[in-house]
């Protein structure tokens, strides 16, 4: 549905583009976008999702309504300590090649939330990217709150299980 | 280049005072070698945990920390079940709630034995996690799940004790925390047993669980 939206908008773009913007303006594809539920008071959350670029951008920033401050984040861990940090200049996509934003690497960080998100809401996101002549482009999406306890995976924490230890 | 410190959390319990980095490096040096000597310990001992077995350690032995009701607790209240003690912040977006739906998996792999392993989990970011807010937190994993909100003191001394490694870090508007993804695995009878690694599956960690409940 919302990669429809997204072909939608790249129609649109398309259609009346040649007015407005060059034949050959870039975007990128949004899939499977989702952002964790949180508590009455818990003050931040993450959006995870798929980004597909037609030509080399970066993800750069993010508006939406339900939180002032949104920001592209990454989480690596050394030893079995945890890091999160904000990437600096944007997180950048290679032209076809997708980048899956999900828990164990990158997420869109959204900050000082003045409600809670609960499952089954919808949250816009509007991400904006940056080309490779720092021009920035937008693409909106809606992605839908999915609960804090997440379903389990087989093997999601199992691919490197034990043996590293 | 690197950002002011607000507030240093790491074992030592002592401000950074200018040396960061050296100590940082430090530390994750310290790190690797803990992984790779348990990864020597656990060739020659042969090990039947997947998780980090623990033989007397002389870390993690006491714990004191009011719960979210405001109650002291210790681990003389979870004798008789197998309990995990896990360090983490609410506005974790990834590590936490993977780390606790994990411990729920682990809790329905067990089956009846599941009312027998118990979760406790330790803010490391008591400024911003109200005991309400960890309460209403845990809840949404399981309601079995217990929240301890110290004052910074009480949590620097705990987290001391487990060696557990915390930092404050200032992002770009506000702050996030640098912390220590294992759970401790303590047994029925309040010794503490196995280091969790972060990466374990729930099915591994679920065998270890029954086989110290066994103990």
């Amino acid at each position: 549905m919302l990669t429809t939206k997204t072909r939608r908008s790249l129609g649109l773009a398309l259609m009346f583009g040649a007015f407005t913007l060059p034949a050959w303006a870039q975007t990128v594809k949004v899939e499977d976008p989702w952002v964790q539920a949180t508590v009455a008071g818990q003050k931040a959350t993450a959006a995870f999702m798929k980004l597909t670029a037609d030509a080399p951008v970066k993800l750069t920033g993010g508006k939406t309504p339900v939180a002032p401050v949104v920001e592209i984040h990454e989480m690596v861990m050394e030893g079995d300590v945890m890091k999160m940090r904000a990437i600096d200049g944007g997180l950048p996509l290679e032209a076809g090649k997708t980048v899956e934003l999900k828990p164990g690497g990158y997420h869109v960080m959204l900050i000082d939330l003045p409600k809670p998100l609960k499952e089954g809401e919808k949250v816009p996101l509007t991400l904006t990217f940056t080309d490779a002549e720092g021009k920035t482009f937008d693409v909106a999406v809606e992605a839908p709150v999915h609960p804090l306890k997440r379903e389990h995976e087989k093997g999601e924490h199992g691919k490197k299980a034990g043996h590293e230890m | 280049m690197m950002p002011p410190l607000i507030e240093d959390g790491d074992t030592s319990g002592a401000p950074m005072n200018g040396i960061p980095l050296l100590r940082h490096a430090c530390h994750t040096f310290l790190v690797i070698l803990a992984f790779a000597l348990s990864a020597c310990n656990r060739a020659e001992s042969s090990s039947p945990f997947h998780a980090t077995e623990l033989h007397d350690p002389t870390f993690g032995r006491e714990l004191r920390l009011p719960d979210t009701q405001g109650r002291l607790r210790t681990l003389d209240d979870f004798r008789g079940a197998v309990v995990g003690v896990y360090f983490g912040f609410l506005q974790c977006p990834d590590v936490c709630p993977t780390a606790l739906s994990r411990a729920v998996e682990v809790k329905r792999l067990l089956g009846e034995e599941g009312n027998r392993f118990r979760i406790v989990f330790i803010t490391v970011d008591p400024e911003r996690d109200t005991p309400e807010v960890v309460r209403a937190y845990l809840a949404a994993f399981d309601p079995s799940f217990v929240g301890l909100v110290g004052n910074p003191e009480e949590v620097a001394r705990t987290a001391k004790e487990f060696r557990v490694y915390y930092r404050k870090v200032p992002t770009g508007s506000s702050y996030t925390m640098d912390h220590t993804a294992t759970t401790f695995v303590y047994n029925a009878h309040g010794k503490l047993r196995l280091a969790v690694p972060h990466s374990l599956s729930a099915e591994d960690f679920a065998a270890d669980v029954r086989r110290i409940l066994a103990e």
